[in-house]
């Protein structure tokens, strides 16, 4: 493009005040992560969230509320920031180091060891920590707080781009509501419950498995069960919610009533992120990269949380109701039937691939299900220096070896690392599209029984392709749309966004009956009757 | 094996291309001399306003071509001879040829205007086009302002690119109301006012006069007909229709007129030349109330479809069914389903409904005679193709229309529905009519 920036790009004055009050909050945040000591925290930290929020609100009402309502995307590929430039490389890169020092570094921020008072950025978050829990901040806390802080300013601002479009403005408000309540709020004054004989795992109620992968370990299963009916509660609603709302919810209303409604990972991805967007790739080795990748996510993920579970079953199996080997078959009767009935019911719609792909992760998580059964995993021993290049030298049973590879490497590098601070380069969904196992499991059923679909409308497209740029997930909507055909696709999070650009109203977000769902054509609607059926019936 | 070579890798080239490629294994060339793979042309404003970049707005990958078969040719035609099949490239080559589809498109009219081949007058059609524009209007400081002459679909997407960059755009439509040889009064008259509220200088009823030059041969300023005002400017947007892009073929045996004659085949004069797209028009006149050239994207992709039958075996004529279509006028959506004229004709009459935050509205075309529904304009309010297709095709009266609008509705979920609103105004009417 042409060297000279195209001057509607240059911001108002008012947007670089509103930039600079933003900077000054995060300032504050710098400074207390080099050890300046604020005088009254409490107050400190009030200016500086508040700073930052107030700043990106002055920001977007400027941007928006001075003109009239309608697609907000001037500029995008030329804006260095959202265009893979300079400044997008750099935030990556300050985003990515964040995440490494968040994640294993926490003594950095200032978290104090064993028993030590907090100092630094944590210590600064210390009061708010103790206004809603009691105790004093972790990593952790700061974290959510301002993971919390970025959904809610940069939320308002989406909801400002979008101002002639209520769904996304109800959507935003959703995910809003999800983070501060489920995922901050309420866990943090649940804390307040805890006693000496009483104890409630932090229990982010949205948050289920496999997203969350530590759901099942054993110090969360005992915590609940110990938690008498409350925590008993919590428990079963965790295991109600896997196999029983989240499958109905999906199957009215597609994946998008959680990911891009309830989610926190999407929550941030939608607000936070929703400037990336248009960075994710839409080729075809994207995509058969993606099956891959997601597929061999959800079987680790299963592999892992099947081990562990069934190693503490194994020692442990009075405190259950389950033994070991009970447990086992039933994963593997559950899988099997599962599988044969997708295999029966669904073989239309299914090609090779998907066919040959379905079954070889089946056989290979059946395999491991054999494996655990014969031997116990608690006397497997594992030097994980082997596998960490020596950073790791201890030695792990087979079980949390699994464990803490996938908490390493899915939990912290992929999901967090690579799927938030890439934003600036992979788009904001890279985690969600890529590794998220909950993604995935709600994706074959969207694609399989579910009502939702995207509608096109007859034969309206053009083939402009504003709805594929912004695709978040890196879904070729304009390649379906530009035949005709719905879009019925596995990773749609339905965001909505490819029918609110669509300039030709083409594109229709809807839930409807299963029957004609899926419309392959050969011509579209418009041309001559007699050949839309001739060829269309072929 | 039969060597199908297409002139012309738009919508109308590519598709046939790609349905002759499904329904047989013929050896296929796409020639174009603009780019080397197929892209969007209506997605060329994107492009400009930073939303896309050149390459999001291709269709398909590159590597779709080889993979289907399809032979990509960049060159530009300078003459054919029907008699020994043969084209001759502008580049000094040559390619032989069995059947030949001609899909050369349009190009920007230019009515004589004294100045219109200055530097900074340009047309907005090709990739070229869009690349000049951005030599001549990067940003506010090299183009101060530009003016654009012609009020169509064209011209007000110009506008909004260069309004993208804060560009001060003064608009001359030469009708006394914007596109209303099109769109009825209303509907003009609400995207009249939708366009000075993004500050664009809409000048109604007013002719260009001239176009000055500066010293460097470049454009300094316009002068209106009616007013002798000059208007200094940077850039001439000229948008005043588009004509079949047919010069080429001044030297060879096919018959041309406005465009390149064919028969509801799509059958030029000369056996086994086929035209399709904005470059054919309709030896008989119209089909229907079509008009003879319809230079839209859908219809040159439905010329394609059918072209693609006959060119494999199984003779198939040009008939579309339902006319549709759609734009977008800055931020206000439009589609039309059936025919809706700027003016009722004998036994028509419209109802037309408007919102009062004025970007929506709705004109719906009936039978005075026997209530048939016609046809429908929407402002605002996507309705769904397939409905109305499917009332159209089965003559529904306009009452039945309108007391089922709701399922034609193709908003986003949650939006605020004006079925009940437009039923009640179209009931009201009925009792003071
Ligand atoms: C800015 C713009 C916006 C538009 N928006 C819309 C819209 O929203 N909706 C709509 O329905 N329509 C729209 N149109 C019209 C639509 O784009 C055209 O009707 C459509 O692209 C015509 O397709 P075609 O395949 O017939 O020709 P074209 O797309 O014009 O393709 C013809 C190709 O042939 C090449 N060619 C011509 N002669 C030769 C030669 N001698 N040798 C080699 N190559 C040659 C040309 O360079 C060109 O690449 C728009 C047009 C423009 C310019
Ligand atoms: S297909 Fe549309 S709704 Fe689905 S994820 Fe992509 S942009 Fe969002
Ligand atoms: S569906 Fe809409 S946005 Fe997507 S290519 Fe077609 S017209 Fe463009």
């Amino acid at each position: 493009m042409s060297l000279a920036t195209p001057d509607a790009l240059n911001i108002t004055t008012k947007q670089k005040l509103a930039l600079a009050t933003g900077l000054v909050g995060l300032c504050i945040l710098v400074l207390a992560l080099f050890n300046i000591n604020f005088p009254n925290r409490a107050v400190f930290l009030a200016i500086s969230l508040g700073l930052i929020t107030g700043g990106t609100i002055l920001y977007s009402r400027e941007a928006y509320l001075h003109k009239l309502e309608g697609i907000k995307n001037d500029g995008v590929w030329f804006k260095s920031i959202s265009s893979r430039g300079v400044l997008g490389w750099a935030l990556g890169v300050v985003l990515t180091v964040f995440y490494i020092v968040l994640y294993f570094y926490p003594q950095y921020l200032g978290l104090g060891v064993d028993g030590a008072a907090n100092t630094g950025l944590i210590a600064l978050f210390d009061p708010l920590s103790n206004l809603l829990s009691g105790n004093n901040a972790s990593q952790w806390f700061v974290y959510g707080t301002l993971y919390t802080v970025a959904i809610l300013a940069f939320g308002y601002k989406f909801m400002l781009k979008y101002r002639h479009n209520r769904y996304q403005q109800l959507r935003t408000a959703s995910v809003m509501f999800f983070q501060t309540a489920f995922a901050f709020v309420i866990p943090e004054l649940m804390a307040r419950l805890n006693s000496d004989d009483f104890s409630l795992p932090y229990n982010d109620l949205k948050n289920m498995w496999p997203l969350n992968y530590y759901a099942f370990d054993q110090w969360r299963v005992d915590q609940f069960i110990n938690a008498q009916t409350v925590g008993l509660f919590f428990l079963i609603l965790g295991v109600v919610m896997i196999f029983v709302i989240s499958p109905f919810l999906t199957y009215k209303y597609g994946k998008r009533w959680y990911c891009s409604w309830v989610c926190g990972c999407g929550g941030l991805a939608e607000t936070a992120g929703d400037s990336f967007r248009q960075l994710s790739d839409k080729g075809v080795k994207a995509w058969k990269f993606e099956r891959w990748m997601i597929n061999s996510v959800l079987v680790f993920s299963v592999v892992t949380t099947v081990a562990v579970i069934s190693t503490y079953l194994g020692y442990d199996s009075e405190k259950y109701w389950f033994t070991k080997n009970v447990f086992l078959i039933s994963i593997g009767v559950f899988l099997t039937v599962l599988l044969a009935g997708i295999l029966y019911f669904k073989r239309k719609e299914l090609n090779k691939s998907a066919f040959r792909g379905a079954i070889g992760f089946y056989v290979l998580t059946i395999a491991f299900l054999i494996f655990f059964s014969f031997f116990d995993l608690s006397q497997i021993k594992i030097n994980a220096s082997y596998f960490s290049f020596g950073i790791n030298q201890n030695t792990y049973n087979f079980d949390s070896a699994l464990r803490t590879f996938y908490g390493f490497g899915i939990g912290s590098i992929f999901s967090g690392v690579i799927g938030t601070g890439f934003y600036p380069i992979l788009g904001n969904r890279a985690w969600c599209r890529m590794g998220c196992p909950m993604a995935t499991i709600m994706g074959i059923q969207q694609r399989l029984f579910s009502r939702f679909r995207i509608t096109t409308n007859g034969g309206q497209c053009i083939s402009c392709g504003n709805c594929s740029n912004s695709c978040e997930m890196g879904i070729d909507v304009r390649a379906y749309a530009q035949k005709g055909e719905n879009i019925v696709r596995s990773s749609c999070v339905g965001c909505g966004v490819c029918s609110a650009v669509c300039p030709r109203g083409v594109l229709k977000l809807e839930n409807d009956s299963m029957d004609g769902r899926i419309n392959p054509t050969e011509v579209l609607l418009g041309n001559d009757v007699d050949l839309m059926d001739l060829l269309n019936k072929n | 094996m039969e060597h199908v070579v297409i002139i012309g890798n738009g919508i109308s080239g590519v598709t046939v291309a790609r349905h002759i490629r499904k329904n047989s294994d013929k050896k296929i060339t796409i020639i174009s001399g603009e780019t080397d793979y197929f892209f969007s042309r209506t997605a060329l404003m994107y492009i400009y306003m930073g939303h896309m970049k050149f390459e999001h707005t291709q269709p398909y990958e590159n590597s779709f071509w080889k993979k289907n078969k399809i032979e990509l040719k960049k060159g530009f035609v300078e003459t054919i001879d029907t008699d020994t099949k043969t084209l001759q490239f502008a580049e000094g080559d040559s390619l032989q040829y069995d059947t030949l589809v001609l899909a050369t498109g349009s190009k920007p009219n230019k009515f004589g205007w004294p100045g219109q081949d200055l530097k900074g007058v340009q047309g907005l059609y090709s990739k070229q086009d869009l690349d000049t524009l951005e030599e001549n209007a990067p940003n506010n400081k090299a183009c101060n302002r530009a003016v654009i002459v012609g009020g169509g679909l064209i011209g007000i997407e110009m506008a909004e690119m260069l309004n993208s960059r804060s560009i001060p755009v003064t608009f001359l439509v030469r009708e006394n109301s914007f596109w209303n040889g099109v769109l009825p009064e209303g509907e003009s008259a609400m995207i009249n006012r939708h366009i000075k509220n993004h500050h664009i200088d809409l000048r109604l009823s007013t002719n260009l006069k001239e176009i000055k030059s500066d010293e460097n041969g470049r454009v300094k300023s316009i002068v209106i007909a009616e007013t002798d005002e000059e208007i200094a400017c940077n850039v001439v947007g000229l948008t005043a229709g588009v004509s079949p892009n047919i010069a080429f073929l001044k030297t060879s045996n096919i018959e041309t007129g406005r465009g390149i004659l064919v028969n509801r085949k799509l059958e030029t004069n000369i056996p086994n030349v086929y035209a399709i797209g904005d470059c054919a028009e309709q030896r008989e006149g119209g089909i229907g109330e079509r008009r003879p050239i319809e230079a839209v994207w859908y219809t040159g992709r439905m010329m394609g479809e059918a072209l693609a039958q006959t060119i494999c075996g199984n003779p198939t004529e040009y008939k579309p069914a339902h006319w549709f279509n759609s734009a977008k006028f800055l931020d206000i959506e439009y589609q039309t389903y059936g025919w809706v004229f700027s003016k009722p004709r004998e036994n028509e009459a419209h109802f037309h409904w408007k919102h009062e935050d004025d970007t929506k509205c709705i004109t719906v075309c009936y039978n005075t005679v026997d209530n048939t529904f016609l046809g429908i304009n929407t402002f605002g309010i996507r309705m769904r193709h397939e409905v109305f297709d499917r009332w159209l095709t089965e003559k529904r009266d306009i009452d039945f229309v309108m007391q089922h609008l709701a399922q034609a509705n193709f908003d986003p979920e949650f939006y605020k529905h004006f079925e009940k609103e437009i039923l009640l105004a179209y009931t009201n009417k009925l009792q003071t009519a």
